[in-house]
């Protein structure tokens, strides 16, 4: 019930949301049509607008927009022209999708052991070695990380394709690059989290119940250590789903991430609310799918 | 109970994570013969919507039109048209459509798809920026501005399926040029009716140029294939061409080094650092390019009012040194603003270098030794691309350049891009950086933007000689005469008025290997028609190249009507 209580708000949230965002880009200076190049005559500039409709008051344009919404249209792209918002998204979402599922992938795979042993081998060279590593993944950002796995396994050693997209050998880097930032904060929160339940009075319980070491930090030192990263990986994935302009434009990959950016700078009004409403959802829907996993893992927790 | 449903739900994760991997990933598709890295996403294929050179670079593959360019010396030379004839009073011309005209599906090319397509790009449905190419011909501006309704008024018909006639409101000595113009090429009446703005998704797409459509995916990449329909196939020697939408230098360097890449022709996308390196290899090509850098006045502003004003700040710009010192890819100092090598035209020389004249000039206009002079802006914009920074490094010289010798401070404030055309067409600015490259091969292209109206004059001057010029000047026939008039009216805009400060002329740069790669050469518009261009394999390589310029300029000459200009 309150899952599909929760469900039911996220309609009049993505309108609020949609509303905003559809005054906003419309209040930033610069519009869609302001270029280098001016159209010959005033009338050529008119007509552009009035084919967008953009000579119209704007609650007429945002009444426009909620119609074609309504039909599961975002509209006509101003700035790739004979490209609707729905193709964009469909060309990009699935490439952001498949980089955003990769390097989330990556992100737990290297941070969950990393904050696991860490954790597990408090105070030893094993702790010392994967909290340099955490830290270093953490303060490198995704830009700098990216050029020196091109500068290496690209160009010097010519191992992997330095961009583009379409085999599978060109989505190692990126996804190395995109993930390896999330890698270093998972390994934290689960090395920070597994430290204080490991104080809790019950782990000290069931040690003296003569459990192994190796029973009580799985079954239950983890189990709720965890849950920190559970509550970070519904934002994480929503961030990753819809790409990461810095690292799509690096590897020069086709997804979404890239749109989002250049739509803003680009005044490109129906792709920055289209997009921003995707998002908006994205981010409803995955935090609602994070709520649904805490109430698998920890018992305890009951949504009324 | 809850511990399966979190291994299901684990499993799930897994599987689909695995699926993502294989299906997303694993699209391998057959590779191109050539693969050129275009620069920016094209906003569009259409022919009459898009405005950029990277755009037209590609749609002159996919939409032919009655002429085109020789990729050489850009001089109109017949395409679809095979001969025309103009009247002796220059006004009327008659084109004569090949009989093995067809588009890419079969069907013939008409004199109607001209006429369908010409109007089409007037019509204001369309909103077609570039809509102002087609205004030299009769009645066209009238009815893109919707003051006749009526189409058939406008000054373009079939006379028969193979002859289309285009009466001109006055003698255009460009109008064969701009036949070769993407706005003016043909686009596929029935595609366009069925599918409406979103006519480039249907495939086949019926094409009319050496190429059509395959693949676009944004941001991913454009392929095309060989037309095998089009009139001239015999000669388009490259079967499919990749188009990387590329806008990071870096990318498209890296690209072009590891092999990923034959060509990169766009030159926002050399990498400045790089510059002093990349300019000595052999596979490096600069050449010179109808652009010109220079900065504008608002001249509604004060002191900007007064042309002397205006004049001390040009004289006292050391424009070798920003050549030599900071865009350093060969750019040449500029003095005038159409750039030289223009079809028809010598350029006047503007002022040089002169403080001392400057100085004096500045205490007559009741500013001596810079005092009183009120604090202004200079405005510019962040660059993407290889220009990123070029823009800010120009705005600080000029700066140090104003105060050394004028005792002038001029503050510098960069804005986001849209904002500052923004602010530039409200003139919202004192002083404000800016760049023109050229459309067609004619001094207008340049000199016509000044006149007072134009919408990209952006700096409040007006001037009814400077009109009355250039509009003398364009329905002139004699070349010598219609020279002298244009030439009048440059002095007036770089010498005499100055609303505008010419800084340097852009110079083309592009990179291909040239012993791999052949068809490609360096214009005046940096424009490169793909049915030359071509992949050199092989150990007979040289005299490949050899014969293939050969045959190439044959190929013209046979194809170059007796009267290609009028």
């Amino acid at each position: 019930m309150y899952f599909l209580k929760r469900l039911v708000v996220l309609a009049p949230l993505l309108l609020v949301i949609s509303f905003l965002a559809f005054v906003l880009v419309r209040l930033s200076p610069g519009g869609p049509f302001d270029r280098e190049r001016k159209p010959a005559t005033p009338e050529i500039e008119r007509n552009l607008k009035a084919k967008y409709h953009l000579d119209e008051p704007v609650w007429k344009q945002y009444g426009r927009f909620l119609s074609d919404l309504l039909h599961g249209d975002f509209g006509m792209s101003l700035k790739y022209r004979n490209h609707t918002v729905n193709d964009i998204i469909a060309q990009g979402l699935p490439v952001s999708v498949v980089l955003g599922m990769l390097a989330f992938g990556f992100a737990m795979g290297v941070g969950l052991p990393v904050g696991f042993i860490t954790a597990a081998k408090r105070g030893r060279w094993e702790d010392y070695t994967g909290s340099v590593l955490a830290v270093l993944m953490v303060c490198i950002p995704g830009f700098v990380v990216a050029p020196l796995l091109i500068m290496f396994f690209a160009i010097k050693w010519r191992l992997l394709p330095v961009a583009l997209w379409g085999s599978p050998w060109q989505v190692i880097l990126p996804t190395i690059a995109l993930g390896l930032y999330f890698s270093g904060k998972i390994a934290r929160l689960l090395r920070e989290g597994m430290l204080n339940t490991m104080q809790a009075e019950f782990i000290t319980t069931a040690r003296a119940k003569g459990l192994s070491e190796n029973s009580v930090l799985i079954k239950h030192v983890f189990r709720l250590a965890v849950l920190p990263v559970v509550s970070y990986a519904g934002p994480l994935l929503a961030d990753l789903l819809t790409g990461s302009f810095v690292i799509e434009n690096i590897f020069q990959l086709p997804g979404i991430g890239v749109f989002i950016v250049n739509g803003s700078l680009n005044r490109d009004y129906t792709m920055v609310v289209g997009l921003v409403v995707l998002y908006a959802a994205l981010l409803v829907v995955l935090n609602l799918a994070v709520d649904l996993v805490y109430t698998l893992l920890d018992p305890r927790v009951k949504y009324e | 109970m809850g511990r399966q449903r979190a291994c299901g739900i684990f499993s799930a994760f897994c599987i689909l994570y695995l699926a993502f991997l294989l299906t997303g990933c694993l699209k391998p598709e057959p590779s191109a013969d050539l693969v050129i890295v275009n620069g920016n996403e094209p906003e569009s294929l259409d022919p009459a919507i898009i405005t950029g050179l990277s755009e037209m670079r590609l749609t002159q593959g996919l939409w032919a039109g009655l002429t085109r360019l020789h990729p050489k010396t850009v001089a109109p030379i017949a395409d679809l048209a095979d001969r025309w004839e103009i009247s002796p009073d220059k006004k009327v011309y008659t084109f004569h459509i090949r009989t093995n005209a067809l588009w890419s599906t079969g069907e013939p090319i008409t004199a109607e798809d001209f006429v369908y397509s010409w109007i089409r790009a007037i019509n204001p449905e369309t909103a077609s920026d570039y809509a102002g190419q087609l205004f030299p011909i009769k009645n066209a501006e009238e009815f893109n501005a919707g003051k006749i309704k009526d189409s058939s008024l406008v000054g373009v018909h079939a006379l028969d399926p193979r002859t289309l006639r285009v009466e001109l409101n006055q003698p255009t000595a460009f109008f064969l040029d701009l036949c070769a113009f993407p706005t003016l090429n043909i686009v596929p009446r029935k595609t366009i009716e069925q599918y409406g703005d979103r006519w480039l998704m249907v495939r086949p797409l019926p094409a009319s140029g050496p190429y059509e459509l395959v693949t676009w995916r944004l941001n991913d990449k454009i392929r095309m294939r060989k037309n095998p329909r089009y009139w001239d196939a015999a000669n388009v020697r490259t079967e499919v061409f990749d188009f990387l939408p590329i806008g990071s230098p870096n990318t498209a360097l890296n690209l072009y080094e590891t092999g990923a890449a034959d060509v990169v022709w766009d030159k926002d996308l050399i990498p400045v650092e790089l510059l002093d390196d990349l300019k000595n290899r052999p596979d490096y090509h600069t050449f010179t390019y109808l652009g010109t850098y220079f900065f504008r006045f608002n001249v509604t502003h004060k002191p900007f009012d007064d042309p002397r004003v205006r004049k001390v700040f040009a004289l006292v710009i050391n424009k070798k040194r920003l050549v030599e010192k900071i865009t350093k890819a060969g750019e040449q100092a500029a003095s005038h603003f159409v750039p030289p090598g223009v079809a028809n035209y010598q350029p006047v020389p503007g002022l040089g270098f002169d403080p001392e004249n400057a100085r004096r000039l500045l205490a007559s206009a009741g500013f001596p030794g810079g005092k009183g002079f009120p604090r202004l802006q200079y405005k510019f914009f962040a660059a993407a691309g290889g220009a990123a920074k070029l823009h800010a490094k120009i705005a600080v010289e000029l700066q140090q350049m104003w105060r050394d010798e004028l005792g002038v401070e001029i503050e510098l404030q960069q804005i986001e891009r849209k904002v500052f055309y923004a602010v530039q067409s409200k003139l919202d600015y004192d002083l404000s950086q800016s760049s023109w490259i050229g459309d067609y091969n004619d001094a207008n292209t340049f000199l016509d933007m000044f006149m007072t109206n134009n919408g990209n004059n952006r700096t409040g001057w007006g001037n009814a000689r400077y009109d009355e010029l250039l509009r003398a000047a364009n329905k002139e026939t004699d070349l010598k005469l219609r020279e002298k008039l244009f030439q009048e009216a440059e002095s007036l805009l770089i010498r005499d008025e100055l609303p505008i400060v010419p800084l340097y002329f852009y110079v083309g740069f592009n990179y291909y290997d040239p012993n791999k790669v052949a068809g490609i050469y360096p214009n005046i518009l940096d424009q490169h028609p793909l049915q030359d261009i071509r992949k050199i394999s092989g150990s007979s390589r040289r005299k490949e190249a050899l014969a293939a310029s050969a045959d190439r300029q044959e190929r013209h000459s046979l194809l170059m009507p007796a009267a290609t200009r009028n």
